[in-house]
Parts: C-alpha cells; structure tokens; sequence
C-alpha cells in the first residue's frame, strides 16, 4: 500500500507528520498523484509479470518449445502460401522466409498482448476484488508474459538468418526503439477492451477474432510494398503496418524501404489508441471491483 | 480531523443496482421471448450510454451503506458486529479503497492493508516459497520486507517441509495456514480484517487469535469483522453495530455487543415476559458430544406437568435446531413449586460454529400454554474440529431443524 498526499490537506497544514498523509476516499474523485502511486507499486508489477511468465508454461511437455513451434509453422506456411504458390515479391533481396518472420515478429508480440491484456482484468478478478493496487498494472504485467515469447521468437529469427546467409546491418541497434512501439500499439487498444471486458464480456468474443482478422489485414505474411501505391496512406491507418515496417527496415538492412507517409500516420494513431486506452481505463478502473 | 483521528467516515454511502428475475418467468413461450428482446433492448441501451449490464427483469437500488458516519483514533481496536447483509463488508471494501463510495467521504491518514480473504491471489501451479512472495507483494510488503519475515513467516505456518511443492498438492488446512502466516506478518498502520479468523483447525485458530492480540497491543489500528463474538471481545476495545447499512451503535465493545443482544432478543421474541425466571449460568462443555448446559434459576410456576422446549436460531434469523423433554409423544417432566432451580444440558452436535440465541420454553401439558419463556444470550458455539464422517449442519443451510437431545436435572 501507499501513502497519498491530497494537496489540498497538504497546504492547509493538516497532516502534522511528514509520514502521515491524508487520504480522501470520494465518489468521483480522480487521485492527482496517480503516475507515481503506480510507480511505487512497481514491485507488485515485476512479481505479477514474474507469476505470469513462471505460470504460462507449467504442465505443459514441452514447455518453452511452444514459443518456436507456433511461430515456425506460422512462418512456413505464409512462405509456402504467399511466397511459392502466390509469388509475392520479398523486400529487396531478402529470402522470403526471412522477410515473413521478421513481420511475424513484430505481430505475434502485438497480439499476444492485446489477448493477455483484454483478459487480464477478468482472469485477475479474485485480486480486483480483494486487494486495492492501480489496476493499470495488471494488463501492463500480462503484457511481459508476450515479450519473453518475444526473446525466445527472435533467437529463431536469428538462427533463420544465420542458416540463410542473410545478415542485419547497422539498423538492428534501433530495434528497441520498434519494440517499444510494437507494445505501445497494443497497449492502447488492449487497454481500452480490458476495460470493457469487465462490463460486457461480449468482447471475450471479440478479441480473438480481431485477432485472427488482423493477421491478414496487416502485411504479416507479404511485404506492404505489394500494397498499391494510391492505397498505402490509408492502409497505414492500421497501427500494426508501422510497427512491421519498422521492424524490417530493422532487420533487413536497407531491403526494406519505409513509407515515411505511412509510418508517420502509423505513429499517430498508436499515440491516440494510447491516450484513448489510458483514458478510458482510468474513468472505468474504479468500477471494476463492483462488476465481477 | 484531530490528530489522533486516523479515519473519519462522513455520511458514507454506496449503491448498487441489483436485479431480480420476476416469478413467473416461463409461462408461455411468448412471454419468454418478449422478456428476452425487452432485455437485450435495455443492455443494448446500457451499453450504448456506458452503463454495466445487470442480469434480471426488474432493476432495484440498493443501498448497501447508507449515510454512515464514525471517527477512529490511532491505536484503536474496533470490532464491526451485525448480521449478514448489514453493509460490514462493503463497507470494508470501502475504506480499503477496492471499490468507491456513492457519496460521503472518507479520510485516511496512513498506510492501510486490507485482509478480506486468506490467500489473496495464491496461485495453484506455484510453490509455497514463490507464494509467499506472491501474496507478500498483493498484500502490500516490500521484497525486503518479505526476505526479512520470510524464517518467520515459514515457521508460524509450520509447512517448512513443503515450500517447494505446489500449494495445488497442499492439504486445504496447509494452504490456510501459509496463506494466514504471510497476513500475520503485514504491518501497517492501519489493519482492516475480514472474518479471516475463521481457518484452520481449533488449535491454528488459537494462535492466529493470538497473533491479532500482539498486533492489536503494537498501537495499530485495526478494524475487525468477525461473527465470533468471544474473538471480538477478546481483542476488541470499541465496537460499531452495522444494521441494513448504517451504523446502529458506536460505542464501548461490551456495551456495541450488549446492544445487540438485546435489539435480537427484541426482535425476535419481542422482549420477555416476566415470569421471573433467570440463567444462573451457561457452559459450553466441549468433552465428548459438544453440550450446553444451562441452570435456570427463579422458576415460579404451579406444579404440575411441563414440557420443556429449547429453540436454537442462528444469529441471521434461521431456526437451526430445536430439543424437547417431554412432548413428541412422551411424558413431561413433574415439576413442583420447590424446584425452583434446574439444569438443562443440551446436546449440540452438528452445529456449525456461529452464533445462536437460545430460547427455552416451559409448555404445560394439559393446557397447551406456554406458560414461562427465556430468552438466553447469544451463545457463540465453536465446536471441536470435525473429523471422519461427521457433517455439521451448516448454518446458512437454510430451513429446517435438528433434533437436539436434551436432559434435565433438577
């Protein structure tokens, strides 16, 4: 638990004691401090990521090897659909393979944590009702479970390049930077179904297909530069067309071109699900406990 | 607020919508349908204007806490008494800010820590150690904090040999009693304690009793909700009464407790009738089958014969058991005017542990009439831990009795 420091009780020199700060439980009242509440709960955060990540593969046989499989069989049959059958162009010179996995990349980590994140709320509704904490921490948690996935995905990639002779240049240090931009996409949309999880589990159904609809709307398994020129700006609408970009312009060196345009759009309507994700999260948070 | 004041409620409310399925749901299949669209029209409605969906045909306010207002000094040790349903829960819930109050306010100086269920967020996969650190770090402990009180912590438990197995292979008594172990070692300013005394076997029971008495005597300030009146007066210095969602009384802990035995008695049997009879004492005898045994002193009745009743009812109002001597078909028991004193022992084996009002009644035989009543205090029955086949009667089963057997010697 923290400690609160209402300004008004603090000017008017009614907390005598520098440790004893006055808390003031109101309908509506919105907590002024509420950025650095949730950073002193930074340790339940670390161990709420730690429980997920611990608990995701338990009694499972193989355990870790699922973060491979899923995104290796993915990557081979979007090579064999789009690359071999439908005789996309890759990006430059970059085998296809390659190209395929390092789009997967980037959109694995977006959806796993707009899956994680929508259910958080509802799979942690023992904690909710229980205990306070700011309640932005558990989608936030659920969302390291996808970027330790992430880590075991890119070893693969990695490999990829290694056993295809194909290798990064200077580009790959600013790939933390997309990394970063990759959560932040999804975050703000999955921030935004979390809380309206919580109301209407309508959207327990909804996820997954946005989910599966999204891997074909968004260049996962062909280059965005097949997408025809006229169309590219409003095809930068989806948030996930930046990110990817991003990622192989990264990975591939200077194969990939980006669409500044785009990515450009790209960033802003990440930025805007964000703020509109926080926003809403933060108006309906105090509800939470009452509608489980 | 004054110094020494640590939290003050003023006019504090909370509401909630709750809905209800109208009795005659399923007539015809017409009338189904139209309940279903006129449903989903609304929690379309609902939804479109932003509001939570409630399940039900009919919508009602309920108000849980309705403008309840109280004061806490630091160091205070104050015991929330009522029955089921009075708003001691939510309002918990409240001060430990999980949900937020309709309107009034609430002021809080310092750090509180909230035990509404044992093993808060425990998970099944993971081992008692990682638990503990899990639920340490729900519960608001620092790693540090933890690391330091972890020896302690194991060896309250007394699980030391398990904690790298998953808690999902523990016995339930074990889980408890780690869950319990890590929640005895918070320490907060502020303790606010659900009914969480009631895990574990007599003995954990015991020292988990003993373990609030130290946290109580640190100079914390705790708020406790039990309904085990003796945890209450043993740890307890003032009481708060909740009744339909306000605060009924405010006061020293025996006289919150001595109130509330009476406004049940009144309730209930609406006063006593003054036929002079008195209780001189009552045991609760735990040797063998649990028995209560009763002496009644001050009996003015004519000689004749009577049938002696016995009434249990929970303390939420359900008639839970009920013992006869004499009536059911046998002889009643001669009683003359020099026996002015008895006892009555009342055997008690499945009862769940709760609190009970006791009624006894002298009904003469020929006449039918009831001719002296008393009303005994609330007993807080804690039976002896359970073992093999045995079932108690649990005391939210609803209706029905149990035949109690009862003697008496005069």
């Amino acid at each position: 638990m923290t400690e609160q420091v209402s300004p008004a009780a603090h000017a008017e020199g009614i907390a005598t004691e520098k440790s004893q700060r006055i808390l003031i439980l109101e309908a509506g009242r919105t907590e002024r401090n509420y950025w650095s509440d949730l950073w002193s709960y930074r340790e339940l955060f670390a161990i709420l990521a730690w429980r997920d990540v611990a608990v995701q593969y338990k009694q499972t046989v193989i355990g870790v090897a699922w973060a491979v499989i899923r995104p290796l069989l993915t990557m081979i049959i979007f090579t064999v659909v789009f690359g071999t059958l439908a005789k996309l162009p890759s990006e430059g010179t970059a085998p296809y393979p390659v190209m395929v996995m390092a789009g997967m990349l980037p959109w694995f980590l977006f959806s796993t944590i707009l899956s994680q994140a929508a259910n958080s709320l509802v799979t942690n509704s023992n904690l909710i009702g229980k205990v306070y904490f700011p309640r932005l921490i558990v989608p936030t948690a659920s969302s390291i479970v996808a970027l330790v996935d992430f880590a075991v995905t890119f070893v693969l990639l990695l490999g990829l390049m290694v056993l295809l002779g194909f290798f990064p240049s200077w580009q790959i240090l600013l790939l933390p930077l997309f990394i970063l931009l990759a959560v932040l996409a999804a975050l703000g949309p999955a921030l935004i179904l979390a809380s309206l999880n919580v109301r209407y589990r309508d959207f327990r159904f909804i996820v997954p297909f946005i989910v599966q609809f999204g891997m074909y709307v968004s260049p996962v398994g062909f280059a965005s530069s097949v997408v025809p020129d006229n169309l590219r700006l409003i095809y930068s609408m989806n948030p996930v067309v930046g990110v990817i970009d991003g990622f192989r312009w990264c990975l591939l060196g200077g194969e990939a071109e980006i669409y500044w345009p785009g990515f450009a759009l790209s960033l802003i309507v990440v930025a805007f699900f964000l703020w509109l994700g926080i926003r809403t999260f933060r108006a309906t948070e105090k509800t939470f406990a009452d509608l489980f | 607020m004054t110094s020494d004041t640590v939290i003050r409620a003023e006019g504090l409310g909370k509401k909630y919508i709750i809905g209800h399925q109208t009795a005659d749901r399923s007539t015809t299949f017409r009338d189904v349908i139209t309940q279903n669209v006129k449903n989903f029209v609304r929690g379309a409605k609902d939804m479109a204007q932003g509001k939570a969906i409630v399940a039900g045909d009919e919508l009602e306010e309920f108000w849980a806490l309705k403008d309840v207002n109280f004061e806490i000094k630091r160091g205070d040790v104050v015991g929330i008494i009522g029955r089921n349903g009075a708003g001691k829960s939510t309002l918990l819930k409240v001060l430990s800010r999980i949900t937020e109050p309709t309107e009034g306010r609430v002021e809080i100086k310092g750090r509180v820590a909230s035990l509404l269920e044992v093993g808060t967020g425990f998970h099944p996969e993971l081992s008692g150690r990682e638990n503990v650190y899990l639920n340490g770090a729900i519960l608001g402990m620092t790693r540090a904090e933890i690391n330091r009180k972890f020896d302690e912590i194991v060896d309250f438990s007394g699980v030391e040999k398990f904690l790298d197995t998953p808690v999902k292979r523990y016995s339930s008594g074990m889980y408890v009693r780690l869950a319990f172990a890590v929640a005895a070692h918070l320490e907060p300013e502020i303790l606010v304690v659900d009914e969480v005394l009631a895990v574990g076997d007599a003995e954990f029971q015991k020292k988990c009793l003993g373990k609030m008495q130290d946290v109580a005597g640190q100079g914390r300030t705790v708020l406790f909700v039990s309904h085990n009146i003796g945890a209450i007066k043993s740890l307890c210095k003032s009481g708060i009464l909740m009744q339909n969602g306000s605060a009924a009384f405010i006061g020293q802990v025996q006289d919150t407790l001595d109130f509330y035995g009476r406004q049940l008695n009144a309730s209930r049997h609406g006063g006593s009738d003054g036929s002079g009879l008195r209780v001189e004492s009552i045991t609760l005898d735990y040797n063998g089958t649990p028995a209560l045994d009763i002496r009644v002193d001050g009996l003015s009745i004519p000689t004749g014969r009577y049938e002696i009743r016995a009434f249990l009812t929970s303390a939420s109002g359900t008639a839970v058991g009920v013992g006869s001597v004499g009536g059911f078909g046998s002889k009643g028991l001669e009683i003359s005017v020099k026996n002015q004193s008895l006892n009555l022992s009342l055997q008690l084996p499945n009862l769940a542990r709760d609190i009970y009002l006791i009624t006894l009644e002298w009904v003469d035989e020929a006449t039918h009439n009831v001719v002296a009543r008393l009303n005994l205090d609330e007993v807080d029955f804690l039976p002896p831990p359970l073992t093999g086949e045995n079932h108690a009667l649990d005391s939210s089963w609803g209706s029905g009795f149990v035949r109690l057997p009862i003697s008496v010697s005069m």
